[in-house]
């Protein structure tokens, strides 16, 4: 019996262990590259690892940089909100929401803004983080190998798209909203849609809460992965979901209330450990309480313009454009040289799907900014990868990667 | 002649083979990418053509989809993702970014990923519609099953070059 | 309230701050590029600041508008005035580095610009004190070629090393490309 252990065990001895052994110990460069089945988008990362354990790493962003700032110093103000969709492309609403508060505040009209719009804005914000989430935790979990919730939620994003297609006429990338409000005002059976899809989302949530939330394997991988502390992750600049889970309170739409928000009624969900499973019950509690707020706005919307009444900022009517001279000439101004916009600087944030969204907006006095820079908040959160996934498996960056939601074109503007 | 007509048929029959199991390696980089997933997902199913599961290997791949802008950067990774795979093999640039660059015409977005490789259908929209995609997949299958497709053509030719014939 | 910043500010390092504003409700502080560690360091470490959560760094290039004075920051009630905007806030000083940041305890957000000129476009890291600066001074960097002393690994990170110049300076054309890799156009 002891020869045949030996023949198939290849050892003198049973009780010999494996690391009698002579194994190699240098440490091994890997690249976890810009076309990768986890990466969403494009960022490089190059690992030295150490066996399996990640030693350091060079997080390399700037693979889809298209240029937003420059593109938007020879655009005028209205042509840079499809410059501004392409940013955080899962919720772009947010993105022009964001981009149309910081001109209107760098033009002062910002209390000009009518009620209908603002709610209008706030509907289709909440939407686009719905949509937002969704992508975000369905991506990760096909990742770490659960197929199923990453289907269901795309079925419940597809409802939201179509409606958001009703209402802008793109199902992805809007430019919907416009300085001084919204371009047109809501499709007239949005509410009824809106309910109806907002109960079957909550359907949706209900089904994949009990899949994920008490897995087993889900669990193992998630919990205790890329964990941060509240303090670190502060002066790494991070924010959104992933620094509410680590503990810290900071939301924009309850610190610095914009639009209406100071009039809706949700919470703030905020985790403890600052995980990868906390993250994802933070944005799951989110969706829920966007589902909340949405029903509340679709409640208390009230009738009205969608634009301002401002003659800098809007166009004249069609009918007067046909047949007047005055409305012929300033339609042509506006599209030709843009709103004229006081010189100035102003920075305005909104709370994006990943933390604080903000534009900062240089004019010169002209139509066209003289620069127009996005905070992202990908960028900035993407910089703590190289903090958190040291010390992990290879397999544990797959997690931590899909929760903090890189998305490429916010990142990489 | 009987020789020709026999390994014709045979070549058809091998492109109705390639067509209807289309392998996708999804070269994801920008928003379009999204579309990607809705076409993927069950509404405007990519299964029914065959090409369902993405494999993620260029190695293992027979149709590279470059979904997104591409950088200039980002050029000589594409190439070598193109250059892993094994013929015959083809290409499709989804989405305006990747056809011609887009309204991204700036020092960093290349005008159109064919500046780099040979593509074979291109698709308009920013991003495209699901159904504009399917309707690529079906033109992109009658160009594999006539053997037209770029590397196909290529093929065949250095074949001719070699017997000369 | 964050008046009481500026004012902070102004009474301790009297002869680092240039000029302060506070239009549209933000606080901003045109600083030199000597006071401006020490202001960060005071910002960070005050009790009374505690400015914690770093926001944005980047950087505007006034090319054609130097030594314009910052505008009044009044809203005009007409047709916008059609002056050219506003500049640096220093004469020659063709670049601004802007640096925000916020404190969540007391609710306060302040900006600091500091004017530099063409030829010496150099400023202190406030990585070390933040290290999200880590990365947005590499991105101030790679865009405007503004060098940060201290900074641990300053290279670029948006373009390849190859790139030859930088792009959001004014005087670099949008177009023009720099391309790595190119196909042989073949019949094919």
């Amino acid at each position: 019996m002891a020869e045949l252990k030996k023949l198939v065990l290849g050892r003198k001895n049973i009780e010999d262990l494996d690391d009698e052994q002579e194994l190699p110990t240098e440490l091994m460069t890997v690249n976890m590259g810009p076309s990768h089945p986890a990466m969403h988008g494009t960022v490089r990362i190059v690992l030295t690892v150490d066996g399996e354990r990640v030693v350091e790493s060079d997080v390399q962003p700037g693979f889809l940089h298209r240029c937003f700032e420059k593109e938007s110093e020879y655009a005028t103000y209205t042509q840079i909100f499809p410059y501004t969709d392409r940013l955080n492309y899962v919720s772009p609403m947010i993105n022009n929401v964001g981009y149309a508060m910081a001109v209107e505040k760098l033009m002062g009209i910002v209390s000009e803004v009518p009620a209908r719009a603002q709610y209008i804005r706030v509907i289709v914000s909440e939407v686009s983080r719905l949509t937002d989430h969704l992508t975000c935790i369905g991506a990760s979990a096909m990742e770490l190998g659960a197929f199923t919730p990453f289907l269901y939620f795309l079925k419940a994003r597809e409802w939201l798209f179509e409606l958001l297609e009703e209402l802008s006429g793109a199902r992805l990338t809007y430019s919907y909203v416009r300085i001084g409000g919204v371009a047109h005002d809501l499709t007239d059976d949005f509410d009824d849609r809106l309910t109806d899809i907002l109960r079957r989302t909550e359907g949706v949530l209900a089904e994949v809460e009990v899949m994920l939330t008490n897995n087993r394997i889900f669990r193992d991988r998630m919990e205790g992965v890329g964990a941060m502390e509240a303090s670190v992750a502060l002066g790494y600049g991070l924010t959104g979901p992933c620094l509410r889970a680590c503990g810290v309170d900071y939301d924009v739409r309850k610190d610095n209330p914009y639009l209406v928000y100071d009039q809706l009624e949700f919470d703030v969900p905020v985790g403890t450990r600052g995980d990868c499973f906390d993250r994802y019950l933070v944005r799951l509690e989110e969706m829920r309480q966007s589902i909340r707020m949405l029903r509340q706005a679709m409640r208390d919307i009230p009738a009205g313009p969608v634009m301002a009444a401002d003659p800098r900022v809007t166009l004249p009517p069609k009918k007067e454009t046909y047949n007047t001279i005055e409305a012929m000439i300033r339609h042509f101004k506006h599209i030709m040289d843009g709103i004229k916009v006081p010189p100035g600087e102003a920075y305005s944030w909104v709370e994006g799907g990943n933390g604080e969204l903000g534009f900062f907006v240089v004019s010169d006095g002209t139509g066209r900014p003289w620069k127009c820079y996005c905070r992202s908040p990908s960028f900035i959160n993407l910089s703590t990868i190289s903090r958190t996934i040291h010390g992990h498996l290879i397999s544990d960056v797959v997690p931590i990667f899909g929760m903090i939601n890189m998305i490429g074109g916010e990142c990489d503007k | 002649m009987g020789l020709e007509i026999a390994t014709s048929k045979l070549e058809d029959a091998a492109n109705w083979g390639r067509k209807f199991s289309l392998f996708t390696y999804p070269f994801v980089t920008a928003c379009c990418g999204m579309e990607f997933m809705s076409v993927a997902a069950p509404k405007y199913d990519l299964a029914r053509f065959g090409a369902e599961f993405p494999r993620f290997s260029p190695r293992q791949s027979d149709l590279l989809m470059i979904v997104g802008t591409i950088t200039e950067r980002q050029g000589p990774i594409l190439k070598r993702v193109y250059d892993q795979m094994a013929e015959p093999k083809w290409v499709i640039a989804f989405g305006v970014c990747a056809s011609t660059g887009g309204f991204y015409q700036n020092y960093s977005a290349m005008p159109g990923a064919d500046q780099v490789i040979p593509v074979d259908v291109y698709i308009p929209g920013c991003p495209p519609r699901p159904e504009q995609v399917l309707d690529a997949i079906m033109l992109l299958m009658k160009r594999v099953q006539e053997g037209r497709g770029h590397s196909q053509v290529r093929h065949k030719r250095e074949q001719l070059l070699r017997t000369g014939g | 309230m964050a008046k009481a910043v500026l004012d902070a500010l102004r009474g301790k390092f009297g002869a680092g701050i240039l000029a302060t504003s506070s239009h549209h409700g933000e606080d901003v502080a045109i600083v030199t590029r000597g006071a401006l560690l020490d202001i960060a360091r005071y910002l960070r470490d005050d009790p009374a600041m505690a400015f914690a959560l770093p926001c944005y760094c980047t950087c505007i290039d006034y090319l054609g508008l130097e030594g314009l004075q910052p505008s009044a920051g009044t809203v005009p009630t007409a047709y916008a005035s059609r002056t050219r905007g506003e500049g640096s806030g220093a004469p020659g000083a063709r670049f601004a580095v802007v640096y925000e940041l916020r404190s969540l305890v007391h609710g306060q957000r302040i900006r600091l610009k500091v004017p530099l000129a063409e030829d010496d476009l150099v400023v202190p890291s406030l990585s070390g004190l933040w290290p999200a600066f880590n990365w947005l001074e590499r991105e101030a960097y790679d865009m405007y070629g503004v060098s940060f002393e201290g900074h641990p690994d300053l290279r670029r990170i948006f373009m390849y090393e190859e790139f030859i110049g930088h792009p959001l300076r004014k005087d670099y054309p949008k177009e023009r490309r720099q391309p790595l890799v190119r196909r042989e156009w073949t019949d094919e």
